[in-house]
């Protein structure tokens, strides 16, 4: 179990319990955090759940896999901490996370 | 395209794993159909999405790739040679009368039909916009996200942003006839054909094609002309001069024109009865991920049965007071002849 904090682009924050297991994309989904539209349902085919890592997590996230990084050549302002919060799997270590969400999907 | 009038018994939007099935379900019934698709392909999700991926829950198949379950499809209603009309979004649904509807097409086909089948899943694919500030002023113009006639491109400064292969493809085809041509991309890998990235390196080597590396922040012009894009990239900005502009940064699903067919919608779905599968419009069927019944799940499986139960109703309207016999095509001589079983 991890507590996430999700920044949304006008600065609002939600603050989710998730349970191991589960990706950052489905704890946002069941969540009903906005700015998450995660259009393909999490088979990393769409970059709708796009999401920047607060750089003091990239260490505990990992790294991008190579379906992620194509992925990601369809999402808008790409950065060194975009990740696509489907590929991103909730653990203990991940306790505390606090990503921040692009503008908008598109 | 020709303004000839395609007549038919169905037609179906949408050549996805429903629109496929339904193609089946209605042909044992003796029931034409033609099928259009905005996507250059059948297999809908299943082969833009996810063609490689595993599906797990179709029946007795434990396993099967998106791509494999649509070419299974397609052979399963191949017996019935159903006409296929790809890169053709259905942009206007005219009822004339009862079992009478006039179905166009944004490419100028127009077809005359019975009932008509929406299996059109979460809408439209269509291109993706990219949240460049001040982008809407310029589209059509000076920015471009398709490219339907290469002559209208003769003679510009191209910039195309992206890295699959729809950027590299059109990188390789306008540059000819291209004042200059400039891709940019945020890394220096492709997702495109390595046939085609390795033409775009040699066009670049000769000097014809100039590769920058970074991303589109804002875009330069006035009055919809454009005049470059300002980009950024780890070294720090830079700005490109063009004045025609291409991104390609894939589809996405929208609902399109079928938000103004008046079918009553919710939510972006249609409300179908579970019986026939029949929309707020007697002759007009929705199955599969576009429909809404209480109990909808949104699965494959569950667009199968609707397109079995829609086809009754269709032959009921093209049959009207025939008796429609139930058959099993394990014991039917006539179903099995439809199919061509020897």
């Amino acid at each position: 179990m991890a507590k996430i904090t999700f920044i949304e682009f006008n600065g609002t924050s939600h603050n989710v319990d998730a349970q191991n297991d589960m990706t950052l994309m489905e704890a946002a989904v069941k969540n009903m955090v906005p700015g998450i539209d995660a259009d393909c349902g999490g088979a990393c085919a769409c970059a709708t759940c796009h999401v920047y890592v607060d750089d003091k997590w990239l260490d505990k996230t990992g790294e991008r896999e190579e379906t992620e990084e194509d992925m990601l050549d369809f999402a808008f302002d790409v950065r060194e901490n975009s990740r696509l919060s489907c590929q991103i799997k909730i653990s203990d270590e991940l306790d505390g996370l606090v990503v921040n969400l692009p503008e908008k999907q598109f | 395209m020709s303004g000839d009038v395609i007549t038919t018994d169905a037609v179906i939007i949408g050549a996805g794993p429903c629109g496929l099935f339904a193609v089946f379900e209605l042909g044992l019934l003796d029931i034409k159909c033609h099928v259009i698709d905005i996507l250059d392909k059948p297999g809908g999700q299943c082969a833009e999405l996810y063609p490689e991926k595993p599906i797990y829950d179709i029946p007795a198949l434990p396993e099967v790739s998106g791509q494999e379950l649509t070419d299974r499809l397609l052979q399963q209603a191949s017996p019935f040679n159903p006409q296929f009309h790809y890169n053709e979004m259905v942009s206007e649904l005219i009822k004339h009368g009862d079992n009478d509807f006039e179905v166009k097409t944004d490419g100028g086909l127009v077809f005359r039909c019975k009932v008509v089948v929406i299996a059109a899943g979460g809408g439209s694919f269509m291109p993706k916009k990219p949240p460049i500030p001040q982008i809407d002023d310029y589209e059509g113009t000076s920015v471009f996200y398709s490219v339907r006639q290469m002559e209208q491109f003769r003679g510009k400064n191209i910039l195309i942003v992206g890295g699959g292969d729809s950027a590299l493809d059109w990188v390789n085809n306008l540059q000819p006839l291209a004042a200059s041509m400039t891709l940019l991309h945020r890394r220096p890998e492709f997702r495109a054909a390595p046939d085609s990235v390795n033409k775009m390196r040699a066009l670049e080597e000769a000097g014809k094609v100039t590769f920058q590396l970074g991303q589109v922040t804002e875009i330069l012009g006035e009055n919809g002309q454009l005049t470059g894009v300002k980009g950024k990239n780890k070294e720090g900005e830079f700005e490109i001069p063009c004045d025609t502009l291409l991104p390609f940064f894939g589809l996405t699903m929208k609902l399109g024109p079928l938000a103004d067919w008046g079918l009553n919608l919710e939510e972006n779905l249609i409300p179908v009865d579970t019986e026939k599968f029949e929309t707020s419009t007697p002759g007009i069927f929705a199955i599969g991920d576009i429909n809404h019944y209480p109990g909808k799940l949104k699965l494959i499986l569950s667009g199968f049965h609707e397109a079995a139960l829609m086809a009754q109703q269709v032959f009921r309207y093209i049959n009207p007071g025939e008796r429609l016999m139930f058959q099993y095509t394990t014991s039917s001589s006539s179903l099995q002849k439809k199919l061509g079983v020897k």
